[in-house]
């Protein structure tokens, strides 16, 4: 744990935690570690980014995307990191924009989007997502048409969802990689346009 | 079997139950329709006291108008079984 959070009340909850479980036999202080290093070395939106490029770019995977979104992200090697959920790719459309939030808590799928931001996790955004999306995308500087339907996707432990943005015209040249480099951490929650 | 399929008209319960739940309170009392069934998972309210039973789950769709009164997005959300009863 690094040295500026350590005095912060939660990490004390969270070392006892773990002192007790070593004590009972179920895991050692290394077996933390590696989790630990494993989420924040791999964990990245740049893999979400790679899902959804490959997805403008094969129709094909598109579709499996949107069947089976679990099944698509072990296509790309990210299996191991969307285990133990159902993960959802929802579209937007030139009519349809959606965004995802978790009322109860925060979650949402951090292999393919990184450790989340602080304020997907703030009391704001949990309880203003649902009431008055438009506006709290009008504070991310995102301004829809009125004409564009909103949908909010009210995640949990078991469902976690990843938004597919919609691909910017003008990037028929684009390789893959050139795609996924324009898609953002937000556009993959739903608070960008991509 | 499921007691309801996609399409059908559902009204979360109203709940305020001492532990834990994930029916969240915004939803309670309104109605929207289910998108599709999800599959059976345990329910957490009673997983938390060490008690695992499998029940339908399924993502229903509630208007925002219905949940709040305005506006013209929508909100879907995963319900256990427990949760829902069948829109009057």
């Amino acid at each position: 744990m690094s040295g500026e959070h350590s005095e912060l009340p939660v990490a004390a909850r969270v070392r006892r935690l773990e002192e007790r479980m070593i004590a009972a036999g179920l895991a050692t202080d290394e077996e933390f570690d590696d989790i630990l290093e494993r989420v924040f070395t791999s964990a990245s939106p740049v893999n979400g980014a790679r899902i959804v490029a490959h997805a403008w770019t094969d129709p094909g995977y598109r579709d499996r995307l949107l069947a089976d979104g679990n099944a698509a992200a072990a296509e790309l090697g990210f299996g191991a990191g969307t285990q133990g959920y159902l993960l959802k790719a929802v579209e937007n459309t030139p009519a349809v924009h959606n965004m995802i939030v978790c009322t109860l808590c925060s979650c949402y799928p951090t292999a393919l989007l990184g450790p989340s931001p602080s304020w997907y996790k703030s009391f704001a955004y949990r309880s203003r997502a649902v009431r008055e999306p438009r506006a709290v995308l009008a504070e991310f500087g995102l301004e829809l048409p009125d004409s564009t339907e909103i949908r909010v996707w009210d995640a949990n432990s078991e469902t976690r969802y990843l938004v597919v943005p919609l691909r910017a015209e003008g990037t028929d040249r684009m390789d893959e990689s050139e795609l996924a480099s324009s898609v953002t951490r937000n556009g993959l929650i739903g608070t960008a346009i991509r | 079997m499921t007691r309801f399929g996609a399409g059908a008209r559902v009204r979360a319960r109203v709940a305020d139950p001492d532990g834990h739940t994930r029916l969240p309170r915004y939803a309670c009392g309104h109605t929207g329709r289910v998108v599709e069934v999800r599959g059976a998972w345990q329910l957490p309210d009673e997983a938390v006291h060490g008690v695992f039973r499998s029940e339908p789950v399924y993502a229903v769709r509630f208007d925002a108008a219905e949940l709040w009164g305005s506006g013209s997005h929508s909100v879907i959300l995963d319900l256990w079984e427990s949760y829902l009863e069948e829109a009057p």
